[in-house]
């Protein structure tokens, strides 16, 4: 097991980790490490850090490790967690402020939420609302399994909850505004 | 003829739930001098009680049994009810069918079979029973306060305040105890000199204050109301009627020596004052490092004097004082960690220390002025380790227990460690975080605010590399090893009892813990009285407390005694010892076996069969005998007998049971 060096973590990764919690308006002080968010988050069971151990590594300053886990990926933003945290920390904005670090620090422990994310809000850039039959077709055969949940698909298209006519709204333009200026342009 | 009435208490469900009261009353019926039986839901009520006076009247009872709880519950309840009655209130017994019977027993059958027997007991005894009456014991009303910490100096205010004279010892120089030490108080942080110093200038300054600094207690005996205790005035060598406390000597005098009151970090001379706002605010002389007393040499503080207040000659005085009651406040000690962690350095290190070392650094008033610099070279340090429970919830090292004060002193200096020192880094190391107070947890919530960062798990070593020491731990809530190179270690070491509270312990009859910490009479309900009666507990003396505990505890203390003291005279026990003087042979055994010193030999000249003969006899001091009935066992000759538990009235209950 690694052993973290507490003033050289903090020399090294300090300011780094600072921005990032800045950004997700956290104060990593405030948590205590109590695990209410952990024992009440639907999808911990899949996760390599419990949302706890994120914060508490972040407190360490042993950044590397938070860039290379799951857990940031894995975050549904369901907001349980925020909803019961006793010190109101914001996690599911600090988990997407962590992904946009570890994508940006050229890691990408799991590709398929990021590949999701990109075409989703690419969708939305384009017609200015989501298309979910070409979504699930495109994130098919960019993640690299195409026949994910398709024999659904029938089932999906008689009920009319998809379909193959592209919906788009009238002021696009507005909702890419909207894009850039949250992304700086990540969308286009 | 006795006529004897007999009350089974239901209280409620507690005793009729194992016990089958109406056959206990059934069979109290048929036992001898019985004239009257009742049942009682709840004998201690005021129906209960009224219930038991109607029957004394109605029944002309001269003696009662009630069945009911433990007589530690409600013995005295029942006693003042009988004062009310035309029934001595000693003409009672109380058979314990709850805690000693239905407690303890499931089955309905075997609670009951026992109650009967006990009741029957009962019966036998108060049938021998005489009535007693209680005799009145003086009292002086001069109060003795053992310890100038902040705890004494409240208790002996608040005394004093109350217009009764106080005796305050101290063996140190000065009073203030620990808390002049500190810098600041959490969680407020005012300043402790700032709010201790006038304190201390008051008992200083008051007409009913005696402070005894560099005094200890070496004797003492009595009782409640009339102690007569001894105090060492260790030698001075200063005539405190003529030094005017100028301060010369002190300036002038050329032998140096490492200062306890600022814990090795600086040096005091000979001639000193502990620190600058000491009370007394005159100096003495230090006997083992003086060169005049030793080699005689130097003499340079007599010869500077004005006041011709120095004398070489000055011995240890033995003085003598009666007081009412006393107050023992003689406060903590920390723990040797020197002793008992080699992993930290054993204090080999010199910029590992321990948390009051870090409070005369920070002080302003410090050797430092309040800059914090590593006491190895000097340098400020930019990281800084602190360590909890060192020797305390460490059974196999230190102590089992908490000592309640560092994880919020720890806080403190976390929080005054980071304000002073810009870009500075703390690391505390703790196990759990115990604020449990009035504004501790908001408290350390600021400190991490501060950006403390707070590793749960203990240093498991340090040691040194280049000018720092490196700190190894776990951080057990990311599983992670973690190592911190810190320029300073700060120790947050367990309070222990002071050694000197052994002595005073045994010389009051005040038990000690197995930690040390002197014994409250009840941990709840008692908290600052004693098992001697007339002896009060008040701060750390009792167990580690923090400053605002301390001063409670201190003003709770005071508060008895000067409830005492607003007392003409006190009751006593008539449940004591008494001497048959023609069965007594004067052997002395009952003297030695004597928990109390209450009984001494005298000889009496006394007329037997027309002559005048010398005998020596048992005499029995009424105010220490507290009828535990020692001497009544060991005496050969049954010439003792206790009041209340005579060999008669136990035989008769032997009797009872077993005939």
């Amino acid at each position: 097991m690694d052993t973290i060096d507490l003033s050289a973590s903090r020399a090294k990764n300090r300011q780094a980790i600072e921005a990032v919690a800045k950004e997700a308006r956290v104060d990593l002080k405030d948590c205590y490490q109590c695990g209410k968010c952990s024992a009440g988050c639907p999808v911990s069971h899949a996760m390599d850090l419990m949302p706890r151990e994120l914060i508490r590594l972040m407190q360490l300053n042993s950044w590397e490790e938070v860039l290379e886990a799951k857990t940031p990926w894995l975050c549904a933003s369901c907001v349980t967690c925020v909803t019961r945290c006793p010190q109101d920390v914001d996690l599911p904005s600090l988990m997407e402020e962590v992904r946009r670090a570890s994508k940006a620090a050229g890691k990408r422990p799991i590709k398929e939420p990021d590949i999701f994310d990109d075409l989703f809000i690419k969708g939305i850039y384009q017609n200015g609302r989501s298309n979910e039959l070409y979504l699930m077709m495109k994130y098919n055969l960019t993640s690299g399994h195409p026949m994910q949940d398709a024999l659904n698909a029938p089932h999906l298209l008689l009920k009319g909850m998809v379909g193959f006519k592209v919906h788009k709204v009238k002021d696009r333009e507005d909702v890419r505004r909207i894009i850039d200026k949250c992304l700086g342009g990540e969308g286009s | 003829m006795s006529r004897i009435g007999v009350f089974i208490c239901h209280c409620g469900t507690n005793i009729a739930g194992t016990v089958n009261v109406s056959e206990v009353a059934e069979a109290a019926k048929s036992l001898p001098h019985v004239v009257h039986v009742e049942e009682n839901k709840y004998a201690c009520s005021d129906p209960g009680q009224n219930a038991i006076k109607q029957a004394i009247e109605e029944h002309n009872l001269d003696r009662i049994v009630i069945g009911s709880c433990s007589p530690r519950m409600h013995e005295e309840t029942f006693r003042k009810m009988l004062s009310e009655t035309s029934v001595n209130p000693y003409m009672l017994e109380i058979a314990n069918i709850r805690e000693q019977c239905s407690w303890v027993h499931k089955e309905k059958e075997v609670g009951t079979e026992k109650s009967i027997d006990l009741v029957r007991m009962s019966a036998a005894k108060v049938d021998r029973n005489v009535p007693l009456y209680s005799g009145e014991i003086p009292i002086t009303k001069r109060a003795l306060v053992i310890g100038g910490g902040i705890a004494g100096i409240q208790a002996a205010l608040d005394i004093a305040d109350a217009g009764f004279p106080v005796t305050l010892v101290e063996k140190e120089p000065s009073i203030g105890g620990k808390m002049v030490m500190l810098d600041k108080t959490f969680p407020t942080m005012d300043c402790s000199a700032c709010i201790c110093a006038p304190k201390m200038n008051e008992a200083g300054a008051h007409p009913n204050i005696e402070i005894m600094n560099l005094s200890e207690v070496e004797d003492a005996t009595g009782y409640i109301g009339n102690f007569s205790v001894t105090i060492r005035q260790k030698a001075k060598y200063i005539d405190y009627d003529k030094c005017n406390g100028c301060g010369l000597c002190e300036q002038k005098c050329p032998s140096k020596v490492v200062s306890e009151f600022e814990r090795g970090l600086a040096q005091r001379r000979a001639v000193y004052k502990p620190f600058p706002q000491a009370v007394p605010s005159k100096p003495i002389i230090d006997a083992a490092n003086c060169r005049k007393i030793n080699e005689d040499r130097c003499g340079v503080c007599h010869k500077l004097c004005g006041a011709d207040a120095i004398n070489y000659e000055d011995k240890d005085e033995l003085i003598t004082q009666e007081y009412g009651a006393v107050i023992i406040a003689t406060g903590y000690e920390l723990i040797d960690w020197t002793k008992l962690y080699g992993e930290y350095g054993a204090g080999a290190y010199p910029d590992v220390i321990d948390g009051l070392t870090f409070e005369r650094l920070i002080n302003a008033s410090g050797p430092t002025e309040g800059k914090i610099v590593r006491p190895s070279d000097g340098k400020e340090p930019k990281s800084c380790v602190m360590i909890k429970c060192v020797g305390s919830r460490d059974p196999h090292k230190g102590k089992a227990y908490c000592s309640r004060a560092c994880c919020m002193y720890g806080a403190k200096h976390a929080h005054q460690f980071l304000e002073k020192i810009e870009d500075g880094e703390c690391y505390v190391f703790y196990m759990d975080v115990r604020a449990a107070g009035k504004g501790y947890d908001e408290f350390y919530m600021n400190t991490l605010e501060d950006g403390a960062v707070y590793v749960r798990g203990r240093i498991s070593h340090i040691y040194p590399e280049g000018s720092q020491y490196v700190c190894v731990g776990e951080d057990t809530l990311s599983k992670k090893l973690v190592t911190v190179s810190a320029d300073m270690v700060v120790l947050d070491t367990a309070m222990v009892a002071q050694e000197s509270a052994d002595t005073i312990g045994r010389l009051f009859g005040v038990t000690r813990n197995l930690d040390g910490w002197l014994t409250e009479a009840h941990p709840k309900l008692r908290p600052v009285e004693t098992n001697t009666a007339g002896v009060y507990l008040a701060g750390a003396a009792q167990g580690p407390k923090d400053i605002p505990d301390s001063v409670a505890q201190a003003s709770a203390a005071a508060a008895k005694v000067i409830g005492m003291f607003c007392k003409d005279s006190l009751e006593s026990n008539p449940m004591i010892c008494t001497v048959n003087e023609i069965n007594c042979r004067g052997c002395g055994d009952c003297v030695d076996v004597c928990p109390y010193g209450a009984i001494s030999t005298q000889s009496v000249d006394r007329r037997e069969n027309s002559v005048w003969v010398t005998r020596t006899l048992a005499f029995i001091n009424a105010g220490l005998c507290q009828g535990c009935g020692a001497c009544t066992a060991s005496c050969k000759a049954s010439a003792l007998d206790l009041l209340g538990f005579t060999n008669e009235q136990i035989l008769q209950e032997v009797d009872a049971l077993c005939l």
